[in-house]
């Protein structure tokens, strides 16, 4: 925090807060609350009888720990996070290190891998369609090149529905990630490794030794903002599986979403979103005290 | 890669280096693929459907599947509210996170630490994740389908204020004092002190909150009804649903790309503005 730069107005500062808090207290803090506490009621709009609020305890929670609807979604929820997150991270890493080279036409190749940031999920979602189409076979004759002999409808199909979905956040995000990388990779010190080159380090040991550890900001940076992405981007899911086949690609937001909007299940979209709050605080936080550890300057 | 040397190379490292540049450029490729794809369907003729083997270009290139699309929907009245929301957004942003910035720069007052904190909270819980409680809220406000339903829970950027306190804090102390003995009052010093070096950052800002905002859909599509206040976004998976689409993908990739087009040409022309202020707004 800075120091005393005046002295004069002592109401001033609220003033000038107080939008912000305003709009930070309706549309987070309070709704957080107001979760919690309708979380603890059977409120289902759809159902005549218990269209109003009864309150039931902890009994929302109760059901979901034994419905295996929530597990399936708490599964696809995990595959979905660790299949996305460190492998977007590591592509982004791999990218950062190719296009990091004086090339002809780096800034075309640069673009080739950042465009899809731009674009909104619910196109791209629309393009992946098309290429998840096994009538035409543009994506699936590309697997088989690669030597993929499996079943070609991927967006019907409940092994690969997920993985479909997954495929297309892999693919919007890891040039995102990538620029960062870029930009970090460009703000390294070159004496270091000048000096280990001279010590005859390889190029792999400078890399593990000496860029990796330099760029962990750079890493706990994107794996904050990657992990929040997994958990918030649910767009892609609307327009290529609905969370199916079944429920083969339904993760925690979108499933919230049908129950909340499709259900019509107050009470237990509560209790979800109760949930869904305390694990983005739990890595949020840990992220927060793994890099303050670091000492790395976070306020 | 980790470091450009220049000078001697041997004949093996400039093989290694021609192999890198190609594994680069196909994969590059297969990454464009997809747009290129994109754009060179939508002016296929749509009587021309794909197949498989032919799936590029048709015998000639047409506009005509822009105007198909445009007719099945209200894209003009979608864009309409797209830009609206956007813009709503951006100016009331600009407005609260700069007084924000300013007020944790520049003054001690008590609970200071509290407060950061607690508009840092919106860091945490993404307001996606709220849709539910909020959306009772928006009820509750009178507001549901119109443009401030999707605009009001982003009025308030913890985001934004993080990075314009960030710009602040890097002003030369000197130079607000200063201000402070000629004699500046608090919006003088805002405006002429702070704001001016800080231009960079709230551009940056700018830039992701419009691709944010243009691109959002999943709140919209809670508090949206009507083609009243329906952006882009939403109206573009409805399209994808209609019944007389079915699988003519000349037409839908010219909705799409109806619905990416401003952004993705913008992005086109400032790519350089673009990136760096991605790459701004996350390290700084």
């Amino acid at each position: 925090m800075s120091t005393t730069r005046t002295r004069r107005l002592p109401l001033l500062p609220y003033v000038l807060l107080s939008p912000t808090l305003f709009f930070v207290a309706l549309f987070t803090a309070w709704p957080t609350l107001l979760a919690l506490y309708k979380s603890f009621f059977r409120q289902r709009l759809n159902i005549a009888k218990f269209r109003e609020p009864t309150f039931v305890g902890l009994q929302n929670y109760a059901h979901l720990l034994t419905d295996p609807d929530f597990h399936k979604v708490l599964l696809n929820t995990v595959i979905y996070v660790l299949g996305t997150v460190p492998l977007s991270i590591g592509l982004a890493f791999v990218l950062a290190l190719l296009l990091n080279r004086r090339l002809r036409a780096i800034g075309l190749l640069r673009l080739s891998f950042f465009y899809p940031t731009i674009l909104p999920m619910v196109s791209a979602a629309t393009i992946w369609m098309f290429f998840f189409t096994p009538d035409y076979g543009l994506f699936n004759t590309a697997l088989e090149f690669l030597g993929y002999r499996g079943p070609q409808n991927w967006t019907a199909n409940p092994n690969l529905a997920l993985l479909a979905v997954m495929i297309v956040a892999l693919w919007k995000n890891a040039g995102y990630y990538m620029i960062f990388y870029l930009a970090g990779l460009q703000s390294l010190p070159t004496d270091v490794f000048e000096a280990a080159a001279l010590d005859g380090a390889s190029w792999w040991q400078s890399l593990l030794y000496i860029a990796l550890p330099l760029l962990k900001r750079t890493t706990l940076f994107i794996s904050t903002i990657a992990f929040i992405s997994a958990f918030q981007t649910v767009d892609h899911i609307f327009v290529l599986t609905h969370g199916g086949p079944g429920m083969a690609s339904t993760t925690l937001l979108y499933w919230l979403w049908q129950v909340r909007f499709e259900y019509q299940d107050v009470g237990r979209a509560s209790a979800l979103t109760v949930i869904l709050v305390l694990v983005l605080l739990l890595f949020t936080v840990s992220n927060f005290l793994v890099s303050e550890r670091g000492g790395a300057d976070v306020g | 890669m980790l470091v450009e040397h220049a000078g001697r190379k041997n004949w093996r490292s400039r093989i290694a280096s021609a192999l890198v540049t190609l594994v680069t450029v196909v994969w590059a490729l297969g990454w464009a693929s997809i747009i290129l794809w994109a754009i060179v369907v939508s002016f296929r003729p749509a009587a021309e459907p794909l197949g498989r083997g032919d799936v590029w270009f048709g015998s000639h290139l047409t506009l005509e599947n822009y105007r198909k699309a445009w007719s099945l929907a209200p894209f003009a009245r979608y864009y309409i509210n797209t830009i609206a929301i956007v813009t709503i957004i951006l100016s009331v942003q600009v407005v609260t996170i700069t007084m924000a910035a300013f007020a944790f720069v520049n003054y001690t007052f008590p609970g200071k630490r509290f407060l950061f904190f607690f508009i840092l909270l919106q860091l945490m819980i993404p307001t996606t994740a709220l849709l539910a409680p909020n959306f009772a809220t928006i009820r509750r406000l009178g507001v549901f389908d119109t443009w401030f339903a999707v605009a009001l829970p982003y009025f308030g950027s913890a985001f934004g204020m993080f990075l314009m306190r960030q710009a602040f804090l890097g002003i030369p102390r000197d130079l607000v004092d200063a201000g402070v003995i000629d004699g500046c009052n608090w919006w003088q010093l805002l405006r002429h002190v702070y704001l001016p070096p800080s231009m960079p950052s709230l551009v940056a800002f700018a830039l992701s909150s419009i691709t944010w905002h243009w691109n959002e859909f999943l709140w919209p599509l809670v508090v949206t009804l009507t083609e009243r206040s329906r952006p882009l976004t939403v109206g573009l998976v409805r399209f994808t649903q209609l019944g007389e689409i079915g699988a003519r993908w000349s037409l839908l990739m010219a909705a799409t790309l109806i619905v990416a087009g401003p952004l993705f040409l913008a992005f086109l022309i400032f790519q350089r503005r673009f990136i760096q202020s991605f790459v701004h707004t996350g390290i700084k």
